[in-house]
């Protein structure tokens, strides 16, 4: 596989974490694991350096990385913002939350901000059916949220993360 | 004799605040002469965290429930004093809860520090490898194991000392001591609790396994959701090292050992042998076709014996006390004692350790203290997703290897999930199944697409759009998901729904014939409905249904529009006059 | 060779030691069915299909992982084993693309073959199936994964034999697929197109593009002829329908190469009924190239050669042989340019 810029970003640090086994053998699992530490995730130009440091097929090490649920190869942001997606929030306008929420973060759901602060998902319920419509930031539950007030909630975290 | 203060601070403890319960009696015991704050890993009474136990005066008391708040009372009181505060007390020795307990594995966890060594060789650790190492050849090791009768205590229930014979006698200069330390089943925490309160006893009994296969290298493969226990496991490792019970020339023989840490990286197939060893391997978790057993070709193709946590931890005491001792605690074919998670519908939850033979009855209502709100107990499921149920005529049935097998069930590593009459097993069956058809690898095709059928027909059942032949259809698939699988996940998958089927076809038949949930669980089976002679026309439910499915406005009748209704359960929990009941 | 005794469906027989129940069952001529396992690559135990009945445990085992041991029973088609087939095909079947009408291997598909057998007509167990969108981008085969079984051979294939190492698996249980890297098209992964995954592939996943729609498996004759390209001299066979050739296999049976092929050997056949191909010598005739006899071809050439030979000397000719030729043939040529040629101007394109 070419050479390309991206990889020449990461070749330093995969090279020092795969240095840290002496024996290639059995190193796939931790490599990986420290790659995910120094990046929050399985950067693709990581994972093609790393082909070449431990010589196996990528086919091979991308199999491992989408086996395993740790491993995740999209950058995740530092809050997990949730729309729930059942029934009773679908018909309290769950569907415009989710809009909002695409329209203020300028991402799709599954997608990741770019300053890497929010990762938007939907979920299938998260059984707070009485509080509709409901969005979860990591562990928190807000429920009767409106457009207006979920900016305000997304803003506490925005605040969160420059305080 | 000094007072110790031994907070439980295992992963369960600190997160029901032993930390804050910690710093509080720190701060209470500055400039106290004479006492020692320590803290210890789980003692298994889960529902009494924050638990602490003193020491004073060669008494014991266990105090449970505790907050920073309590913790000035409990100085004074106790810690200074040496009175005891009887609200206070977690369970008392002669209590059922601790008296029908044998605490072997779990005789140090909750009772020494696990970070100092010094405390484990005070309860004689590393006894067992010093008698091993210096009295004993490798094959009484192994003899003395077989004597023992230890059976492995991961689920499959191997004679431990089977096991480790035919890797003993396995050609080849090479092999490896492996500790699945996997633990995934859903509600399971056997093994965390020994590594985080004795890791000791687990290194132990893997440095007496290496000596006697021949083997100088050990790998643990623990979960990576296991944060405390890796740590506990480093620090025991290290200080094992500085007093020479690991690594070179061990005790000034010329024994060798040393033990590498794996990380899981989120699989449970990986508690699978064949699929853990890929993994320390750096493959995808996909188990292969045995024979040939690990014992011959296990890691990197050498000869590897592969155990789980307990089982390890159980063999420093077989060789400090003799297996021929051990052998006579428990039932002639299944000796020793075997850990549990108590979990579900039961008052006391947590861990329990028990002589093997005692039966589900003396677990359920004398340590478990029975059922909740003095509702009726209907089945428990043993050996989690890989297990089965055990129904109440079959109270009285011994936990023993052999009578769960025949019953349908598996020991299993030792979930043990009560559940009462507002349990729906088909409900329970479809939550298991649910789990390990995730959890398949996707390598041999009835594991990968069988369970996905399976469990698209109990989500079928579940709301109420079964067919006659959905049953038939369920045992089938299961029978030959067991029969053809690969491996032990996908041959044990179809047994909480096989098990299910076996002792409460009836409730099935209730969601499919009548699309009825008798224990009012499937939430498409329900139907919300407004008692009329007790709705007092208030309207609250109208206001806070998210769906709008109640008509009617204030003094009007009200009406839940079945159609509409999401069943969220709101409207039954806001009614100030209980009007709504679920049917 | 030592050997054993198993006695199978009954009968006693003596096998080699060391021999799988599979393999063992296939020398006797019994057909144990089975999707996942092909001797040209490692054992897997994956598809659950060759299962059989030990008679003493009254287990069933896989055939083609176990070895066979002495004293072993085993029934192949007992009520239990054939059980247990239906089911793992009926499995099969519910995830497949059962299109089969407009599939390549209709007719040669072994799923479709032990459905058959086995007297499933359609699965029992409707529901989820997965969509995957055809991958027809590069020039020599398509890649349609609503076909694929997840048998595995492609994978073993391409780490094995050219160790490509291009596609494995992805993802895990139901959502278990076969990827490249990240998902990039074939061209743009280490794919070498050599063709053995789709050679080995038992059902319509993986279809040469040129083949497609060219003729029912039952209408192609085989003819074993030697790949044209390169000295190796690969067997293959050529499938013929109505005397033309439309797809190429390998020969698994032979030396040199026992079924394995390139991506020349394999999909590089569209030059034989080519419109432009050469089919006779051409002689350039007042500045235009008009087809002759060979004769004339090599009398005309021999001239030439001669008279610059004569003319300039044995150094104004030059010769370059190819790597098509075999190492006797590309002997001869160069014996033929120095001695009569007279010139040691002579070399080989080293590859193809």
């Amino acid at each position: 596989m070419a050479k390309t810029i991206e990889q020449e970003n990461y070749r330093e640090k995969v090279e020092e974490i795969v240095a840290f086994f002496p024996e290639k053998k059995g190193a796939l699992i931790p490599a990986l694991q420290a790659i995910q530490k120094e990046f929050g995730y399985l950067p693709r130009p990581a994972l093609e350096v790393l082909s070449g440091s431990l010589r196996m097929p990528l086919s091979t090490i991308f199999g491992v990385a989408t086996f395993y649920a740790q491993f995740h190869l999209q950058p995740r942001g530092k809050h997990i913002v949730r729309v729930c997606m059942g029934t009773a929030c679908h018909v309290r306008g769950g569907q415009k939350l989710l809009a909002t929420l695409e329209n203020e973060l300028g991402v799709e759901a599954g997608g990741t901000t770019e300053d890497l602060n929010f990762t938007l998902e939907e979920v299938a319920c998260i059984g707070a059916c009485g509080l509709a419509p409901a969005v979860m930031v990591d562990d928190e539950t807000y429920g009767r949220l409106t457009s207006d007030k979920l900016t305000e909630v997304l803003d506490q975290y925005r605040k969160g993360k420059e305080g | 004799m000094k007072t110790r203060v031994l907070v439980g601070m295992g992963t369960c403890g600190i997160a029901a605040g032993a930390r804050k319960v910690m710093e509080a009696l720190e701060k209470g015991l500055q400039g106290v002469e004479g006492v020692e704050l320590l803290p210890t890993g789980c003692v298994g009474l889960c529902e009494k965290e924050v638990v602490a136990e003193i020491q004073k005066n060669g008494e014991k008391t266990i105090y449970g429930d505790l907050t920073p708040e309590k913790v000035e009372r409990l100085i004074e009181e106790v810690v200074l004093k040496g009175n005891i505060i009887e609200d206070w007390i977690a369970a008392r020795p002669e209590e059922p809860i601790l008296a029908k307990q044998e605490r072997i594995v779990l005789e140090n966890c909750g009772h020494i520090n696990p970070e100092n060594i010094d405390e484990y060789l005070e309860k004689g650790g590393y006894k067992g490898l010093e008698k091993a190492l210096k009295d004993m050849t490798p094959d009484q090791v192994v003899e003395e194991v077989k004597t023992s009768g230890l059976r492995g205590r991961g689920g499959g229930g191997f004679p431990a000392g089977l096991k480790w014979q035919f890797a003993s006698q396995a050609p080849g200069d090479k092999k490896y001591v492996v500790c699945n330390a996997d633990e995934g089943d859903p509600g399971a925490f056997m093994d965390r609790s020994i590594k985080e309160g004795d890791p000791h006893a687990l290194l132990e009994g893997m440095l007496i396994c290496g000596y006697a296969i021949g083997s100088d290298e050990g790998y643990i493969y623990v979960r990576a959701e296991y944060p405390l226990a890796i740590k506990r496991i480093k620090v025991a490792m290290k200080q094992a090292e500085e007093r020479g019970y690991l690594g070179e020339n061990i005790l000034e023989t010329d024994y060798n050992f040393r033990i590498k840490i794996k990380e899981g990286a989120g699989a449970f197939v990986c508690g699978e042998e064949t699929a853990l060893l890929a993994s320390i391997e750096g493959r995808m978790g996909r188990p292969r076709p045995r024979p040939p057993y690990p014992a011959t070709k296990g890691l990197w193709n050498k000869p590897t014996n592969i155990n789980n946590v307990e089982t390890y931890a159980n063999i420093p005491r077989i060789i400090r006390r003799g297996g021929e001792k051990f052998a006579q605690i428990g039932t002639e074919k299944s000796t020793g004692t075997k850990v549990f998670a108590l979990t579900g519908k039961i008052n006391n939850t947590g861990l329990i350790e028990v002589p093997m033979g005692i039966s589900i009855r003396e677990i359920i209502y004398d340590i478990g203290g029975g059922i909740p709100e003095g509702r009726k107990f209907k089945a428990v499921q043993i050996g989690g997703p890989s297990g089965g149920c055990i129904p109440a005529h079959l109270l009285d049935l011994p936990i023993d290897y052999d009578s769960l097998v025949e019953s349908g069930a598996i020991m299993g590593s030792g979930g043990l999930v009560t559940m009462d009459e507002e349990t729906c097993m088909v409900d329970v069956a479809w939550f298991f199944l649910n789990f390990t058809q995730k959890e398949s690898c996707g390598k041999c095709t009835p594991c990968r697409e069988g369970t996905k059928r399976m469990l698209e027909i109990l989500e079928r059942i579940k709301a109420g759009k079964g067919k006659n032949e959905d049953i038939e259809r369920l045992k089938f698939l299961g029978r030959n998901i067991v029969d053809t699988s690969l491996c032990g996940l996908g041959q044990t998958a179809p047994n909480p729904v096989l098990s299910t089927l076996r002792f409460f076809e009836d409730e099935y038949r209730a969601h499919i014939e009548e699309q009825r949930c008798p224990a009012g669980v499937c939430a498409d089976l329900l139907r919300y409905v407004i008692v009329q002679e007790d709705c007092k026309r208030c309207s609250i439910c109208v206001k806070v249904c998210p769906v709008n499915a109640i008509s009617g406005k204030p003094k009007e009748k009200h009406l839940i529009d079945q159609e509409i209704c999401t069943k969220c359960n709101a409207c039954l929990e806001k009614c100030p006059f209980d009007a709504i009941v679920k049917k | 060779m030592a050997e054993i005794s198993v006695k199978i469906n009954g009968q006693e027989v003596q096998i080699e030691k060391g021999k799988t129940l599979l393999q063992a069952c296939e020398e006797l001529g019994i057909d144990v069915p089975t999707l996942c396992y092909h001797p040209r690559v490692a054992i897997e135990g994956a598809c659950r299909l060759c299962m059989v009945e030990d008679k003493k445990s009254g287990q069933l085992i896989a055939s083609c992982t176990l070895e066979a041991d002495d004293g072993m029973e085993i029934e192949t088609e007992s009520p239990r084993v054939v059980e247990a087939r239906k089911l793992v095909l009926d499995l099969l079947l519910a995830s497949h693309d059962v299109d089969c009408f407009a599939c390549e291997r209709n007719g040669d598909c072994r799923l479709q073959d032990y459905s058959y057998r086995y007297g499933i007509e359609r699965t029992a167990f409707p529901g989820e199936r997965r969509e995957f969108p055809i991958d027809n981008q590069n020039p020599f085969f398509e890649r349609d994964y609503n076909r694929c079984i997840q048998c595995g051979l492609c994978v073993r294939a391409c780490h094995e034999i050219p160790q490509a190492g291009a596609i494995d698996f992805a993802n895990r249980g139901f959502s278990s697929e076969i990827a490249t890297p990240f998902n990039v098209p074939l061209e743009d992964s280490t794919c070498v197109f050599c063709g053995m995954c789709v050679e080995l592939c038992p059902v319509g996943a993986l279809v040469p593009r040129l083949d497609r729609f060219t003729g029912r498996p039952w209408e192609i004759e085989k003819v074993r002829t030697t790949c044209a390209y390169c000295g190796v001299g690969c067997q293959i066979e050529l499938n013929v329908n109505e005397d033309r050739v439309v797809g190429i296999s390998g020969y698994g049976e032979s030396e040199p190469n026992y079924g394995d092929l390139c991506v020349k050997g394999k999909f590089g056949w569209d030059y034989i009924h080519h419109p432009e191909r050469l089919t006779a010598p051409l002689v350039r005739k007042e500045g235009k190239l008009v087809p002759t006899s060979w004769e004339e071809a090599l009398d005309y050439t021999a001239r030439k050669f001669k008279e610059i030979k004569e003319e300039h000397g044995g150094d104004a000719l030059g010769g370059l042989t190819s790597a098509k030729c075999t190492n006797e043939e590309n002997y001869l040529f160069q014996k033929f340019v120095r001695a009569a040629l007279a010139t040691h101007n002579v070399d080989h394109c080293a590859r193809l």
